[in-house]
């Protein structure tokens, strides 16, 4: 079963700061799309090296979020990109995808 | 302490600008989605803290330090255990926080930052022809053109004047970048000089007071040039 995404990290770090929770969130709303698509674009093109740098931007998205499995699978694919292999693309778009649906919910 | 951020991840900037707004002892001026709008910035402002993204493209955060003449605190941060061995290999590198980063670890680095002290304090300057250098906590002053020349000796230089010779621990580097260009030279690469004091050249040395001074072959030629000759 996949894990589900949450927002402890976020709640914790703001305290009772409600305001900054929603600013946080408008600003991952707005750049997790921007580094998905531009993920996207590296991976059709085949250039592993820029792939990889997207996959570590995002790793963090995926860490604030609490996807601790789902961390693991972006940790081990932008290592394995670093050496010309893709094999966990399609794990890793899961996860996106995961979030995305997610971060569209909230 | 004056800080500033530098990360290409607005979510990151962000995070540590919250986390630095909770926090008495660090006011966050400034954050930068990239270390060359950094540099610019920080070539006209003062600032005692950097927080610092190691994983950027084009220009990491190593290379970053490394532009820096004298760098301030700066605490590492990053989604990347790997770096934290390269980290300790920078003096000015108070901690390293690993993404994402709690309240609680930032207000210890925060700490360690507070409580640190860089030593960058060995050579200074305060007018035109003084030099004060730190020897056993003393800080001693020499009058620049008295200088003879500058020998690089392990960690330490040996600074050959008038009526005094001082052993200073600082780099050829750090001091040759305090000296008045019109006056000084590095002829070797242990070796800083005062061309004024120049008694004779011979083939690939000069006699300085009495002690003769290597000259590389790649120095030479600017040597040259900056002698009066008949």
């Amino acid at each position: 079963m996949q894990e589900s995404p949450t927002l402890n990290y976020i709640k914790e770090i703001a305290g009772d700061d409600k305001d900054y929770v929603a600013k946080l969130l408008t600003i991952i709303k707005t750049e997790f799309p921007l580094e998905k698509e531009q993920f996207i674009v590296f991976y059709k093109q085949q250039d592993f090296r820029q792939c990889a740098e997207m996959v570590h931007k995002l790793k963090h998205k995926i860490n604030i979020l609490g996807l601790e499995k789902s961390y693991e699978v972006a940790r081990d694919f932008e290592n394995q990109l670093k050496n010309n292999n893709d094999s966990l693309y399609p794990p890793f778009y899961q996860i996106l995808m995961h979030i995305e649906n997610y971060l569209d919910s909230l | 302490m004056k800080s500033i951020i530098i990360d290409d991840e607005a979510t990151a900037r962000s995070i540590i600008e919250h986390l630095g707004s909770q926090n008495n002892d660090v006011e966050i001026i400034e954050a930068f989605p990239s270390a060359i709008e950094a540099i610019k910035y920080l070539n006209q402002e003062e600032i005692e803290l950097i927080f610092l993204d190691i994983h950027m493209p084009a220009f990491t955060g190593f290379d970053f330090i490394q532009t820096l003449k004298d760098p301030p605190k700066i605490i590492i941060t990053t989604s990347d255990k790997n770096f934290a061995l390269d980290a300790f290999e920078y003096d000015c590198i108070i901690d390293y926080l690993v993404k994402p980063i709690t309240q609680e670890r930032f207000d210890k680095a925060i700490k360690k930052a507070k409580n640190k002290t860089l030593n960058t304090t060995t050579v200074e300057t305060s007018s035109s022809n003084d030099l004060y250098v730190n020897i056993d906590r003393r800080l001693v002053k020499i009058n620049i053109p008295d200088i003879y020349f500058i020998q690089a000796k392990g960690d330490y230089i040996k600074i050959v004047t008038e009526d005094k010779n001082l052993i200073v621990h600082a780099t050829l580097k750090k001091i040759e970048d305090k000296l008045p260009d019109s006056l000084f030279l590095k002829v070797h690469r242990s070796y800083v000089i005062n061309t004024k004091k120049i008694i004779d050249i011979e083939d690939n040395s000069v006699l300085i007071k009495q002690d003769i001074v290597p000259v590389s072959r790649s120095n030479r030629s600017e040597l040259m040039r900056r002698l009066n000759l008949l």
